[in-house]
């Protein structure tokens, strides 16, 4: 697979990444669009005997480094070292590589694979990362992702996010499925299927369940499902309606909006579906709860000064607490989501006739807009902080989209038939607990 | 155009909807005791009153204005009907759907679902149905009657349903 991203270049660069999975699991196919303002040149060499194998590794890297935006693929034009000690490196000072990234594969008598690779800083001649996976064959993919976090990370200072899942619900005909899939859209798998919709899914902290709405009792109500097993738990089934779920970042307990003491007004209850207690106390619209990843606050929308707008809460203070406004540009700012850091948050505003994904920072209060699309909605970070998942629509169909946090690279992400939408963005995998 | 052409599909169905859901004197509303006793008089066979298409209690649907939730004036006779049914029939009950456009947060659109099932249930329980026999809900913009993506479809889905137990 080849791939070329020119800086500043309006061109559409499309990744068929579904031409290589297997047709059991469906992929998503993922277009990015321009690039960020710095980006480091980087060469991706095959990976040693990798061609012998069903699953390409450096491909996955290369893939999953091009789509952070931050990286310029060199092409390596025919140089194949896959040992430090092969490298010749003023070719690669001519090609205009900065960094270097090299490796081998061998099979194992046991049927794992062990993979060797190399990060290489050119200019200095240095070894940043020398390290080995040792996987088995049908986790490659997952080895690849961590590959691409390692080196994500060290020449970014952030942490990759290539190894977390999304999940979102497709429609299909008069079918809902919630599906999970990893962060390059691979591995789609079916957590479970309705006639009814699906909507507002919500990942636990530590990643094992998604909380959402289905209408399958033909009214809303909160489930909780647990990913590996399948069994699920409706927590929030009172009379009227029950939605808009929202963990607590100790995973002990969830948000909820309830209409069972009239309006729609948000509610703590147990993970278990104990304990439930109001929180909100407004004579309007309070809904769309999300809490700080300290636990603290709550963030959520509400109509209670005549048009829906973010307010923040502490926990703490229950229904009793005092709301303090968030927002106050324009008229219509509603379904927000925190940033890990809780430094800042994204939600949709209302734009003229567009629905567009913002971020506030909470310390300048200054709001930017990200996109320019016409019907923005869901939109939840990547668990760095620096992208944007969110669900928009070309030509009448439901896609998901993604933003880099500065604005300046996009990606689409979108199935060959039905619609997609409701998307959130997973936790970050459990650190160091490498499959085997 | 767009615009002229909407406004004109607006009217077009607003004057549908009144028209569908305006009561007549005949048609109105009777007891259901009445309404068997005449049709045993007539040896016809018995209709059930929330779906003879005579009878105002099978007109079930509230329409709504734009981002508003208040029962206009044109639909409480159709509600104060129902509200009345439920009274008369202390083991029926009702559940009030709300429903609204698709534009904007699927959540905050169930909210207003919400919010316009919740005065339907209002004009009920004020005028002394008991509360017990409503559970207003919403399907927010999830179960659209129409799925065009313009105003004339968006008017039809801001709405609440009123839909009998075992419907």
């Amino acid at each position: 697979m080849q791939i070329c991203l020119r800086r500043f270049s309006c061109c559409t660069f499309v990744v068929f990444l579904c031409l290589v999975g297997t047709p059991l699991h469906a992929a998503l196919n993922i277009e990015i669009f321009g690039g960020g303002a710095t980006q480091i040149p980087i060469a991706i060499v095959p990976f040693a005997d990798e061609e012998k194998l069903k699953q390409n590794v450096s491909a996955v890297v290369a893939a999953d480094l091009h789509r952070s935006g931050l990286f310029r693929l060199v092409d390596s034009s025919g140089l194949v070292p896959h040992d430090p000690r092969e490298i010749v490196y003023p070719n690669w000072q001519i090609l205009g590589a900065d960094v270097l990234v090299i490796g081998s594969t061998r099979m194992l008598p046991n049927g794992r694979v062990e993979v060797r690779y190399s990060l290489v800083d050119v200019a200095r001649q240095e070894l940043l990362i020398s390290d080995i996976e040792n996987v088995s064959v049908k986790y490659l993919r997952a080895a690849a992702h961590r590959i691409a976090d390692n080196i994500y990370e060290k020449l970014t200072g952030d942490v990759g996010v290539f190894s977390t899942r999304i999940a979102y619900v497709v429609k299909q005909g008069e079918k809902y499925a919630l599906q999970v899939a990893d962060a390059d859209g691979f591995n789609a798998r079916t957590a479970i299927e309705y006639t009814e919709p699906i909507i507002s899914l919500a990942w636990s902290p530590d990643g094992t369940q998604i909380a959402y709405v289905s209408f399958e009792n033909k009214k809303p109500v909160v489930h909780i499902q647990t990913l590996t097993t399948g069994a699920r738990k409706a927590i929030a089934k009172f009379k009227g309606s029950n939605s808009a779920p929202a963990w607590s970042p100790d995973g002990k307990k969830l948000a909820v909006v309830l209409s069972i003491r009239g309006g729609s007004q948000i509610f703590l209850i147990n993970s278990n579906g104990s304990g439930l207690r109001r929180f909100s106390k407004s004579y309007g619209i309070d809904t769309e709860p999300n809490f700080s990843p300290d636990g603290q606050s709550i963030i959520f929308t509400s109509d209670r000064g005549g048009s829906p707008q973010i307010y923040r809460m502490p926990v703490t203070g229950g229904a009793s607490g005092v709301a303090e406004r968030l927002t106050f540009d324009g008229n219509y700012n509603v379904s927000p989501h925190y940033r890990h850091d809780g430094k800042s948050f994204t939600f949709i505003h209302r734009n003229g006739t567009k629905f567009n994904v913002a971020v506030l920072d909470l310390e300048t209060r200054q709001v930017q807009l990200l996109t320019d699309s016409q019907f923005d909605e869901s939109p939840s970070f990547a668990p760095n902080g620096k992208i944007i998942l969110y669900a928009t629509e070309i030509r009448g169909r439901g896609i998901l989209a993604a933003v880099s946090s500065d604005g300046r690279t996009r990606q689409r992400l979108s199935t060959q038939e039905g619609d997609i939408r409701e998307p959130a963005w997973g936790p970050l995998p459990k650190l160091h607990s490498k499959l085997h | 155009m767009n615009r002229i052409l909407s406004v004109v599909l607006v009217i077009l169905l607003s004057a549908c909807a009144s028209e569908t859901t305006k009561p007549t004197d005949e048609a109105g509303y009777q007891p259901e005791d009445a309404s068997l006793s005449a049709e045993d008089k007539a040896g016809g066979p018995t209709l059930n009153p929330l779906t003879d298409p005579a009878n105002i209690l099978s007109k079930r649907s509230v329409y709504f204005d734009f981002d508003k939730y208040l029962v206009k004036d044109e639909y409480k006779s159709m509600v104060l009907s129902h509200a009345r049914y439920l009274r008369e029939h202390s083991n029926a009950s009702v559940r009030l759907e709300g429903s609204a456009d698709e534009r904007g947060s699927r959540e905050y659109n169930l909210a207003l679902g919400q919010r316009r099932a919740d005065s339907v249930k209002r004009v009920m329980t004020l005028s002394g149905t008991k509360e017990n026999q409503i559970e207003s809900i919403s399907l927010g913009e999830e179960k659209p009657r129409a799925v065009g993506h313009n105003e004339a479809s968006w008017a039809e889905n801001r709405r609440a349903d009123i839909r009998y137990q075992g419907e």
